[in-house]
């Protein structure tokens, strides 16, 4: 089990689209920060105030042996993400199929109910 | 009408982390939407996979009212889930934060009930951490360019599951 703090903030950290964009960039391999900064029309503090949250998060690791410190992606909170979303799934999935068969009974019962 | 007809949900990931269930239901959308906000039918229904059964279901419904489920399995284990009433349209529209307590984040849960012919499209809209956190997101103007860029993520992360 994974503490509740952990995915909340993984949570917070998805929310936002820019953050989404720079994993989406890091998906594909490590980058300086002037190269996740490059797409984005805003300021470098700005990008490195992403990529805080995204650290914090432990979404993000600083690569300390190359010079220029790259950034790459960590997996884990977002295998932990992708696992809560399938269970969720697979919970409304399973109670939708029991509202298909309990809408029948309560029309059954409804209509039962007219005759009366 | 073929029972396989209906019994399909489509899930779908849009943008900014929601999750969109749509099915339709072989049942005009007043009784639909008692079965989703009456505490008489929730218990018969909404129990995830077998063998759970939801003994309490407590329900205010009204606008800022709560509501409280505990589900228990045989061997005793529990699950809870509350939340509070944010809007309620009857017979098209449901909406409610829903909180699992524990390792899980706060959604918001919206339903929306069309009918069509006496049969009933639901869509089912789960959103989260919270309603403000993705309307902040929604409100920071970066929305060009991230068709790609969530394709790609989400691409990314169906190879981890």
């Amino acid at each position: 089990m994974i503490a509740s703090d952990t995915l909340s903030q993984t949570f917070a950290a998805l929310a936002d689209p820019t953050r989404r964009a720079i994993l989406a960039r890091l998906a594909d391999g490590s980058a300086s920060v002037k190269e996740i900064a490059a797409p984005f029309d805003m300021s470098g503090p700005a990008v490195s105030k992403h990529l805080r949250v995204l650290e914090r998060a432990g979404l993000i690791a600083r690569d300390k042996k190359a010079q220029w410190r790259p950034r790459r992606l960590k997996a884990a909170p977002l295998k932990d993400v992708a696992e809560w979303a399938e269970k969720y799934r697979k919970f409304w999935d399973a109670s939708y199929s029991k509202l298909d068969d309990y809408l029948e009974t309560m029309q059954r019962q409804e209509t039962s109910d007219d005759a009366e | 009408m073929t029972p396989n007809d209906q019994a399909t949900t489509k899930f779908s990931t849009p943008t900014d982390l929601t999750i969109v269930a749509t099915r339709t239901f072989n049942a005009p959308r007043a009784v639909v939407f008692a079965a989703w906000s009456d505490p008489k039918h929730i218990p018969n229904w909404m129990l995830g996979p077998d063998g759970w059964t939801m003994p309490v279901c407590e329900v205010d419904l009204r606008v800022g009212g709560t509501w409280h489920f505990v589900w228990r399995r045989k061997d005793g284990t529990e699950m809870e889930m509350h939340g509070v009433y944010r809007e309620i349209t009857p017979p098209s529209r449901l909406v409610t934060t829903e909180s699992w307590g524990g390792p899980w984040p706060e959604t918001v849960n919206t339903v929306e009930l069309r009918e069509e012919n006496g049969r009933t499209l639901m869509t089912h809209t789960m959103s989260f951490p919270s309603r403000d956190a993705r309307d902040k997101a929604m409100g920071t103007g970066m929305e060009s360019g991230m068709g790609t860029s969530m394709a790609r993520l989400e691409a990314y992360l169906a190879t981890l599951v």
